[in-house]
């Protein structure tokens, strides 16, 4: 199991190369850099700056080396921590970029919670009372919610909240909790904040995971060894619970695996909707201003978080089903 | 293919054995051991058909998509009035209900509006049914071009003397049931397109990956985990970072297109890959050989051909993501921007909480947007359950 790790951790390698690669050519793209692009802006609002300090500027950040050069300058300073230093904010790349990813974990992790908390139990309730009319109706919910991306029901959610709740909803915390040392109350105000992103980002996976759950069971109560549960004389909710759910669970592992890319990839669009610190709003500002080495490193460490994440789910699954062997 | 003839085989054997039984019946049963009969000489396209209308959501979403295409298709006729058309005595109104009857006669009207803007110039619109707009149908309005073709001026419907706005104005009054006509017109287009380049891309890539295995299947494969590897939606934002603003509308809406397509065209070709890696054993295929038929001649006339029926299932499937990208790119202001108007472009204007609350209708694209996808995953459901017509 321990090789199996190493040698996933050293595949992961190559790729991440490869991606810093990529990453690097894409966040280039643009015509133009950090400091024309402000320039326009400066110039737009009727100030300005002349060609010689932009000029200067731009040797003083290396951006007018080739661009094999300023890719290197990127990487070398990896292995020191270094991920470049933001031109926008006057700060080095790394904490700015940790903190958004710590809040992108936060909500992904709860919405994970969300999705495992939800789909089993209804999975299994849709299973056990198949085509009732509850089986038909959470069926047509899940198919709803599978059908409405992050981004509409994160629109919905604010205009519910705003029209018919009348409460106030999006960002990280309350205004007046913002600048209050942390207490319970302070506390409690940013769960408050937390769980509607995680739910929204939950939602459409946790369509996907009922209706696998209910197909699983469904496959795994007509077996035999039900059978002889049931005939030895077992409860149902014995047979149920403790045979055919055990087993019937294992592969949302890997499906659940499946859902994380979704999951990272559509919190930032649902951070940008709701205003909440998930990589999303910084991304955007970054890639319009072109600052490019924050643009670069949130790339990079949301493709790191994906492997990661695959990683995590392989390793489950074998923890969960004795019968995967690694090797 | 060989399991294809045994499975037949067998549904024959099920007939023939209906038809044993109904001789015991009453003769009017008759007919049906014909129709029986006459389901076995049915082509495998023609199954798929019968069973495919045989599932009443799936026709109602294709019914729907239908709709929605036809309606774009005709934007200009369907509308009444144009893209940019404004009435500046009606921002931001509500909603009009059409009336049918007027004094017991079937004649549709609108209520002329009154407006009154209270201390806090907030605009309130209060129908005032003493002025009644009758409604025009087939009249002569602005003039577009029907299709893109044809100059015309004749619109569907129209309130002359006064406005009609089924959806209600914007911030600069404009009526949002034209825009959203409009809009679709772009939006649905870019999912169309998006799937004809992710399907090229894939299903070449995709075939040719299963058929030839070995070092193509390797590199290809390595080349769609790469792919895979970034996360979807902020890798689609730095791309479309990329484009430049000053680019013509035609040359950005082409860029977004193939933009959503680097990512699509992975899933397609992984699934292709596997369809073709069953079926590449296949005596059709081996006769195919035998036959001294070339490599591109298999793929292209045989192997392809096979996989019809599943390519048809996948893209519909993957028209709502291609929307929804297109949308959510849009949105951010990195995809589509004004003069081309998409639903994303709509969207964006309403990014604002407060236009929400005060003018919940310009939030009307969302539901446009919402009907649009849940009606392709049913027709794409009902379509993947009829792509495999002997299961029953």
């Amino acid at each position: 199991m321990l090789a199996y790790m190493g040698r996933r951790i050293l595949g992961m390698v190559p790729t991440l190369v490869i991606v810093s690669i990529v990453t690097f050519i894409i966040i280039q793209l643009p015509p133009g850099d950090f400091f024309t692009t402000r320039a326009i802006e400066a110039a737009m609002s009727g100030g300005g700056q002349d060609k010689e300090t932009v000029k200067k500027m731009q040797e003083r950040y290396g951006l007018d080396k080739p661009l094999y050069v300023q890719y290197w300058r990127w990487v070398s300073g990896f292995p020191r921590g270094d991920f470049g230093y933001s031109l926008e904010w006057n700060s080095p790349v790394l904490p700015i970029v940790l903190g958004r990813m710590g809040y992108t974990i936060q909500v992904g992790g709860l919405s994970l919670l969300f999705m495992m908390g939800v789909a089993v139990p209804i999975g299994i309730y849709s299973a056990t009372h198949q085509y009732s009319f509850g089986d038909h109706a959470l069926s047509l919910v899940g198919f709803l919610g599978l059908s409405l991306p992050g981004f509409l029901l994160a629109l919905l959610w604010m205009f519910l909240g705003i029209i018919v709740l009348r409460i106030p909803v999006g960002g990280e915390i309350s205004l007046k909790m913002a600048e209050q040392p942390w207490s319970l109350a302070k506390l409690l105000d940013y769960l408050n904040h937390l769980w509607p992103p995680a739910v929204i980002l939950g939602l459409a996976s946790t369509a996907q995971l009922q209706r696998i759950m209910r197909g699983n069971l469904l496959d795994v109560m007509g077996q035999q060894y039900i059978t002889t549960a049931r005939a030895k004389g077992l409860k149902e909710r014995k047979v149920v619970n403790k045979y055919a759910v055990r087993v019937a669970i294992n592969p949302l592992i890997s499906v659940m695996a499946m859902e994380v890319p979704k999951i990272i990839s559509e919190s930032t669009i649902v951070g940008i909707v709701m205003s909440v610190p998930t990589t999303g709003p910084l991304l955007l500002r970054s890639l319009l201003t072109q600052d490019m080495y924050l643009a670069g490193t949130f790339l990079l460490f949301m493709t790191l978080l994906l492997m990661i994440s695959n990683l995590l789910a392989d390793i489950a699954l074998a923890w969960a089903d004795p019968r995967i062997v690694y090797t | 293919m060989s399991d294809l003839t045994t499975k037949s085989e067998e549904l024959f054997e099920l007939y023939e054995g209906l038809g044993d039984a109904s001789e015991d019946l009453e003769p009017e049963d008759q007919t049906s051991q014909k129709s029986l009969e006459s389901i076995y000489a049915l082509s495998q396209w023609q199954l798929m058909w019968r069973k495919f209308i045989r599932n009443k959501v799936a026709i109602l979403g294709g019914i729907v998509v239908l709709l929605y295409y036809l309606g774009g298709l005709f934007a200009g006729f369907v509308a009444p009035y144009t893209l940019s058309t404004r009435f500046i005595k009606y921002i931001h109104m509500p909603p009009q209900r059409i009336r049918f009857f007027n004094d017991g006669k079937f004649q549709p009207f609108v209520c002329d509006l009154d407006l009154t803007i209270d201390e806090n110039l907030r605009k309130t619109y209060t129908p005032d049914c003493e002025k009644r707009i009758p409604l025009e149908f087939f009249s002569h309005g602005e003039s577009y071009k029907l299709l893109g073709l044809i100059d015309t001026d004749v619109h569907l419907f129209q309130a002359p003397g006064g406005i009609v706005s089924l959806l209600g104005t914007d911030r600069q009054g404009r009526d949002m049931f034209s825009r959203v006509l409009y809009g679709s017109q772009v939006s649905l287009t870019i999912g169309l397109l998006g799937v004809a380049f992710s399907l090229t891309f894939g299903s070449v890539l995709g075939v040719a990956s299963g058929y030839y295995g070995g070092w193509i299947d390797d590199l290809i494969q390595r080349l769609i985990e790469l792919v895979r590897a970034f996360p979807a939606i902020p890798l689609w934002m730095a791309l479309s970072a990329a484009v430049p603003p000053h680019w013509p509308p035609l040359r950005t809406y082409f860029a977004v297109t193939i933009i959503l397509s680097v990512i699509g065209w992975t899933w397609l070709a992984r699934q292709l890959r596997g369809k073709v890696l069953a079926l590449r054993d296949e005596d059709f295929v081996l006769a195919a050989k035998l036959a001294g038929a070339s490599d591109v001649r298999i793929i292209f006339r045989h192997l392809i051909p096979a996989t019809f029926g599943h390519i048809i299932v996948v893209s519909t499937l993957a028209m709502p993501s291609m929307i929804l990208a297109e949308t959510a790119l849009s949105f951010l202001g990195l995809g589509l921007r004004p003069p081309i108007t998409s639903w994303g472009v709509l969207l964006k204007e309403v990014q604002n909480i407060q236009s929400i609350a005060l003018y919940p209708w310009v939030f009307t694209p969302a539901l446009a947007i919402a009907i649009a996808i849940l009606a392709f995953n049913f027709l794409g459901d009902g379509l993947r359950d009829a792509a495999d017509p002997y299961t029953v």
